[in-house]
């Protein structure tokens, strides 16, 4: 389903991606680990079309179409859906209201029906006791003063909600306490199919415990330097990066 | 009988009984261009109206001719040349079309975007309608209605001849003639408006809407309204629209005066769409309007509820005087401006009476190279005994060629009196949109939900029906803004 061929990215001039190649097939979970400032979360973003990216080479084929041409919001209509890192507070815009639009927009862009308030609400509920998220945090302005592990509970309601083809998890387990950690990963093991995959970004192995990789990838200084299976991520856990890459 | 046929019936009927000694022909459907008194008087004249109130116009005039207009607001515009606009025209109905295949198709694509029904878009783009959707049944309908429990409400002219006493009573009571510039110039010509009175101890029954008044057609340009809501009554009244209007005139002045006496309360909504002028700011429509409430009566409340989308200019600052012990006044506002318009708007909240509260929310949003202005005036006077005052000004910039300021004046004469200010500025961030993006939403969808949600306190304020078609418009109105 996603085919990155030696992608080479540069930021303010500097590289930062230097040959990134990746298959990731239908079903698969791909684990991507690296030290600080490999070029994981530029990769997460280039994925998702965010501004400020120079791509100076290689292609992104996603579903036999080059991603690159295509708008941010355009990939998320095609099924590309990125957990932040960071999630983005929008005051005075509630949980609710959020998720409706984005759904029904993309539901709009997949020729879906959209969603009435009734049907919404009844799918909303259904998907938000999955990962046990309060209703009334729903409510509320989205990810505005939400705490760590709320805002990345959010990020995953909303991934199972809109039901990508690939979701991309850039350090959500960051910040999680055990038990939000494993809720996080009950999201994503319950959205687990075979037709769909997930490309997880992480520092610890600890999240692979729980959601559980066909494949991990080293990235280092902007390239992928060694994958494996999920042995690679308990041997890294031994050993650390500098002992393996 | 056509509103042409019936305004020279009319006409004619006025130009038997009234002479004074005026020499223009009253049969034209134009006064002549210009500004004088004959002119004051022929409007008068054509209205049928008492004495009093003609020299209640002339006064105006005078005192007009006096005054210069305003320059200490942000708003710049070049010089209005006053006596090269016709001051009166006969109400004329617009060219009826034939079918909605033959208006013009920007306007249909906005009506569209604001999910306005059918019908009505038949209607708003002067389609002529068939009769199965009667406008003026519905009206007619609601009339009645109102009747019953003895709620008046009808154009400003009707009512000065059906209520000369309440009119009298009232009217320039709360904007004296002699007010501001642009107040002053209504006062002497103003056209038409909106009369309301709500009984002592009546709620009233639904919303109202000059949609539901007749004859509302071509009173925008100095429109001229008055609310009074005796003891113990509420209104709910509506102004304005979300479809866009377009109006061969570019100077609007309008006044508005409301009244609440005990324990009565007003809410006042507007959403004002005039046509805002091109991209390079060519036409659109200048706005002075002066818009005051006078809570003269104990507990009474008054809330003024704005979404200011459109003019090319808007200069308006909907006030309340609050006289009476434990009065309320409120002011909801959003003001947007995009491409070259300019917005000076903000309230004024003078407390006189004892416990009297007033809370301001102020939402401005600059995109284009918009200018916006918040102007506020929050006045403690002596006898104001635990005043108290909440203001909260938020500005939303959107690109880097627009401006957002503040100007808000406070005056504390009262020592036990409260007053509180808060403002904000932001920019919607980069990351929010991208955040937005990553969603699904393309970026003017993204910019509309994160306005919305900048808004929400305001938008809250307004009616149901309204709320809805407002949240639509300011997504339609920061079209184009970003990308």
């Amino acid at each position: 389903m996603l085919k990155i061929i030696n992608l080479h990215v540069n930021v303010a001039n500097k590289k930062i991606l230097q040959g990134v190649n990746l298959e990731i097939n239908p079903g698969e979970v791909h684990a991507l680990m690296g030290p600080n400032g490999s070029g994981k979360s530029t990769l997460a973003n280039v994925l998702s079309g965010k501004d400020g990216y120079e791509i100076k080479k290689g292609k992104i084929i996603f579903f036999k179409k080059n991603l690159i041409n295509f708008e941010p919001e355009n990939r998320a209509c095609e099924g590309l859906f990125l957990a932040f890192q960071y999630p983005v507070e929008i005051p005075g815009v509630s949980g609710i209201n959020f998720l409706r639009t984005t759904l029904n927009s993309v539901r709009k862009y997949k020729k879906q029906k959209e969603l009435d308030g009734v049907n919404f609400l009844k799918l909303l509920r259904k998907k938000a006791k999955i990962i046990k998220m309060d209703e009334k945090l729903i409510k509320r302005s989205i990810n505005t003063g939400f705490s760590g592990g709320e805002k990345k509970r959010s990020e995953i309601l909303q991934m199972i909600l809109l039901e990508p083809k690939l979701a991309i998890l850039d350090e959500t387990d960051s910040g999680l306490d055990i038990d939000a950690l494993k809720t996080v990963a009950n999201g994503v093991n319950n959205l687990k199919n075979k037709d769909r995959s997930f490309l997880v970004i992480t520092h610890y192995q600890r999240l692979l415990n729980y959601i559980v990789p066909d494949k991990v990838h080293i990235l280092s200084n902007g390239k992928i330097v060694k994958s494996g299976d999920k042995n690679l991520a308990i041997e890294l856990e031994k050993k650390g990066y500098e002992g393996l890459v | 009988m056509s509103p042409d046929v019936e305004t020279k019936k009319t006409i004619k009927s006025i130009t038997k009984k009234y002479k004074y000694g005026f020499t223009t022909d009253i049969e034209s459907d134009k006064a002549p261009k210009g500004l004088n008194e004959n002119i004051v008087k022929f409007i008068s004249t054509k209205k049928k109206e008492p004495k009093w109130l003609l020299n209640w116009r002339l006064k105006s005039y005078k005192a007009w001719k006096k005054m210069e207009e305003p320059n200490w607001s942000m708003v710049k515009f070049p010089k209005i040349n006053y006596q090269d606009s016709y001051y009166y025209s006969t109400p004329k109905t617009k060219k009826k079309l034939k079918s909605l295949n033959e208006v013009d198709p920007a306007i249909l694509s906005t009506y569209e975007k604001l999910g306005i029904p059918l019908e009505e878009q038949k209607r708003l783009a002067g389609v002529a309608v068939d009769y199965v959707f009667d406008s003026t049944s519905v009206a007619t309908t609601f009339k009645e209605k109102l009747a019953k429990v003895g709620i008046i409400f009808c154009s400003f002219s009707e009512a000065v001849q059906s209520h000369p006493k309440l009119i009298k009573k009232y009217l320039g009571t709360v904007i004296p003639y002699t007010d501001n510039f642009f107040a002053t110039l209504n006062s002497a010509i103003f056209s038409d408006g909106s009369f309301v009175y709500i009984p002592p101890g009546v709620r009233c029954p639904m919303e109202l809407s000059t949609y539901f008044r007749m004859n509302a057609e071509n009173t925008g340009q100095f429109e001229r309204t008055l609310i009074i809501a005796d003891k113990d009554s509420y209104v709910s009244y509506l102004e304005g629209c979300t479809a866009p209007m377009r109006d061969v005139n570019q100077l609007h002045a309008a006044c508005v005066e409301l009244i609440t006496l005990d324990n009565a309360e007003i809410k006042y909504s507007t959403v004002q769409n005039w046509y805002p002028g091109d991209e390079k700011g060519k036409g659109g429509i200048y706005n002075f309007v002066t818009k005051r409430g006078a809570c003269r009566g104990n507990n009474s409340k008054i809330s003024w509820t704005q979404v200011e989308t459109g003019s090319a200019i808007t200069w308006k600052y909907p006030s309340c005087i609050l006289q009476g012990d434990n009065s309320i006044g409120e002011f909801n506002s959003v003001a947007i401006t995009n491409n070259l318009q300019q917005a000076d708007t903000g309230t004024k909240m003078i407390h006189l009476g004892k416990n009297t509260k007033s809370t301001i929310i102020s939402k401005g949003i600059s995109a284009g190279k918009g200018q916006n202005t918040y102007r506020g005036l929050v006045r403690m006077g002596p006898k104001a005994t635990n005043g108290r005052n909440f203001t909260q000004c938020d500005s939303l910039l959107i690109g880097d060629k627009c401006g957002a300021h503040t100007i808000p004046y406070i005056e504390v004469n009262n020592k036990s009196a409260k007053v509180e200010h808060e403002a904000t500025t932001s920019k919607i961030s980069d990351d929010q949109m991208f955040y937005c993006r990553q969603r699904g939403l393309n970026q003017e969808n993204a910019v509309s939900l994160i306005v919305n949600g900048f808004c929400k306190e305001v938008l809250k304020e307004l009616p149901m029906e309204f709320a809805v078609e407002a949240q639509k418009l300011l997504g339609i109105s920061l079209e184009g803004s970003v990308g």
